[in-house]
């Protein structure tokens, strides 16, 4: 007898989660606790030789996140997760179980601009250099590669939207080179699309967006896809070798197919401390229960809003892959079947100023600097978020002075639609 | 038996009645991962007798270790075979002189022999392949989701308490979550 595999909402809403063991209480009860009591030395002992499961320290695991990190790494088929305070967090700990200083990862220029930020600046102080390469030619991910090369890492919807990574061919070039393929599936959430499917070796979000879902809480995630061999060319040394933090132990021989999470909690996370809240871990796994019904929803108000907005006379060009005769519309049908997510962009045709007087007549968006929030957002990039930049630098990064970025909620699709429509008649 | 897949019923059955465990190829080093899983399945109540010929005479927490399964004086339940694929051949030749004879052969993660299962089998023998015990126990009494680790089951019971951090194998669950890309690397990788 083959046994039922349950379906995506259902483990939305109980994997990782069971009755508490002590009280019954069915929902994931807040272990608000910096700390766990030792039974014995003993106990102490092998918890901290990793010789048992057990918690420690809420920096280094608590049992509200560890719901959260189950969650997560069902609803992406991982073998493990780890939750950490943000996702630029998750980025740091990824990379520091990978880098060594002078050493190179591969990455899409199409990315949030805030990763562009990190890897161009703080990673180049960790002299961990980024080469940079570009989704709409995939040959120059191939070109890209250079023995220093430890990890290739995309988006697989990217921000601000309009970018559909075609991971497959990306995963085949990260195979032949012998290293993890890292997927950002923040825009997309495992309801869209599941990047281990497509041959990510490791996943990676930011909690904060849909997954949370509420605009209420930071967060950030790595799932372990458990598929990447560690030990095969030993070029990854937190994981192929005698860990002297813990007594010789070899991560990927010792936990195996979860042996990545757990260099990312045991060696990294433990010693660069980006905890997550188990408060915030609480609410972002109320948020994931709801993850379903909301990324439809979102999704489903998205292609209405574009498509209204795509046949506006102020409008020059729109940016959505769920729009049929995008560019992209072919990778979204294939990797995003259910939608192609709900931030997008769109260009003014009164430029800078029709920009900045849209984001001020709006009344329901807001203007503010997330995504993936249950509220409808705008943000003006140009005159905000990449206001430092030159125009030819705003051009290059998406951000040029007509574009205005959406990430659409799941109010009603006429109250978002009449919105807009108000604020651009002025 | 499909050796690719195990029910958690199957799994847990053995888990619940076994209760003396040989495992070959136990270090005493406390850093191998062999050390690591006869430590903890020590902890949660089995007997558990090392076998190591190159330690032999040693003892390892408080337990001595012998050089083969024929040494043992006391009936052996199961047969933790922590030794690289070719040598469970033998060593599952070697379980059945045993008398009584083991109702479980188990081989650890990476272990995997069709010829010493078949064997076993043959002889009314239970098999597992390419397991290990330690993370299944963690897995189907869920003491290992403290790590964050996707135990691919669900449960709407309150799960029994085994002690303080201890969870029970006794536990009610049904399949949930799947890893079917790191299932097949391992399937792709044994057939390389």
């Amino acid at each position: 007898m083959t046994e039922r595999i349950p379906g995506f909402s259902t483990l939305a809403i109980h994997a990782g989660a069971q009755p508490d063991p002590t009280t019954g209480a069915r929902a994931t009860p807040i272990y608000q606790t910096t700390s766990f009591v030792f039974e014995s030395v003993d106990h102490a002992a092998s918890l901290f030789g990793l010789q048992t499961f057990g918690n420690i320290y809420t920096r280094i695991g608590n049992p509200t996140n560890a719901v959260l990190e189950e969650r997560i790494a069902a609803l992406e088929g991982g073998t493990a997760g780890l939750v950490v305070a943000t996702g630029h967090a998750a980025q740091v700990i990824v990379f520091h179980c990978l880098m060594q200083p002078g050493d190179e990862l591969v990455a899409s220029k199409k990315l949030y601009g805030g990763s562009i930020n990190q890897f161009n600046h703080a990673f180049k102080n960790f002299n961990w250099n980024v080469v940079w390469a570009d989704p709409e030619d995939i040959s120059s991910f191939e070109r890209a590669i250079s023995p220093k090369t430890k990890a290739i890492f995309t988006e697989s919807i990217a921000n601000p939207g309009g970018v559909i990574t075609d991971m497959e061919a990306v995963a085949q070039i990260a195979r032949r080179a012998g290293v993890p393929y890292i997927v950002d599936n923040t825009l997309a959430t495992p309801y869209l699309c599941k990047p281990i499917d497509h041959g990510a070796d490791i996943v990676v979000h930011s909690l904060t967006k849909f997954l949370g879902g509420h605009g209420n809480s930071m967060g950030g995630a790595i799932v372990d896809a458990g598929t990447f061999n560690w030990s095969r060319e030993k070029r990854y040394p937190m994981l192929s070798e005698p860990r002297p933090e813990y007594h010789g132990v070899v991560m990927h021989e010792t936990f195996g197919n979860f042996g990545f999470a757990m260099a990312c909690r045991m060696l990294a996370l433990r010693d660069i401390g980006a905890a997550l809240s188990p408060f915030n871990a609480f609410l972002i796994l109320t948020g994931i229960e709801t993850l379903p019904l909301r990324m439809q929803k979102h999704c489903d108000n998205a292609l209405a809003v574009a498509q209204w907005i795509a046949q506006h006379p102020k409008i020059a060009w729109v940016s959505y892959p769920g729009l049929p005769g995008d560019r992209y519309h072919s990778l979204a049908k294939k990797y995003c079947p259910n939608g192609a997510g709900a931030v997008f962009t769109f260009g003014l045709k009164g430029g800078y100023e029709a920009g900045v007087k849209l984001v001020s007549n709006v009344q329901l968006f807001s203007h503010l600097a997330n995504i993936g929030d249950t509220r409808s957002l705008i943000i003006h990039p140009a005159s905000t978020t990449h206001r430092q930049l030159t125009d030819a630098q705003k051009i290059q990064a998406g951000a040029g002075p007509d574009v205005v970025r959406l990430s659409i909620g799941i109010e009603d699709k006429d109250d978002i639609i009449a919105d807009l429509e108000q604020a651009l008649a002025d | 038996m499909d050796h690719n897949s195990y029910s958690d019923s199957y799994i847990r059955g053995i888990l619940n009645t076994v209760k003396t465990i040989a495992m070959v190829g136990a270090s005493e080093k406390e850093n191998r991962p062999s050390y690591f899983a006869f430590k903890y399945l020590l902890e949660r109540g089995y007997k558990m007798i090392p076998v190591n010929p190159g330690q032999a005479g040693h003892t390892m927490l408080g337990q001595r270790i012998y050089a083969r399964l024929a040494d043992i004086a006391e009936p052996v339940d199961m047969v933790d075979i922590f030794r690289a694929s070719k040598y469970a051949l033998p060593i599952v030749q070697e379980a059945l002189t045993l008398k009584p004879r083991p109702q479980v052969i188990w081989m650890q993660l990476g272990v995997r022999s069709n010829e010493a299962a078949a064997l076993a089998e043959a002889n009314g023998l239970k098999v597992v392949m390419n397991r290990c015990p330690k993370i299944e126990y963690g897995r189907l009494s869920s003491e290992i989701a403290w790590l964050g680790v996707n135990t691919r089951t669900l449960s709407s019971k309150r799960a029994p308490i085994g002690g303080v951090q201890r969870m029970s194998l006794n536990r009610t669950s049904a399949p949930g979550g799947v890893t079917a890309a790191a299932d097949r690397v391992q399937r792709e990788e044994r057939d390389r």
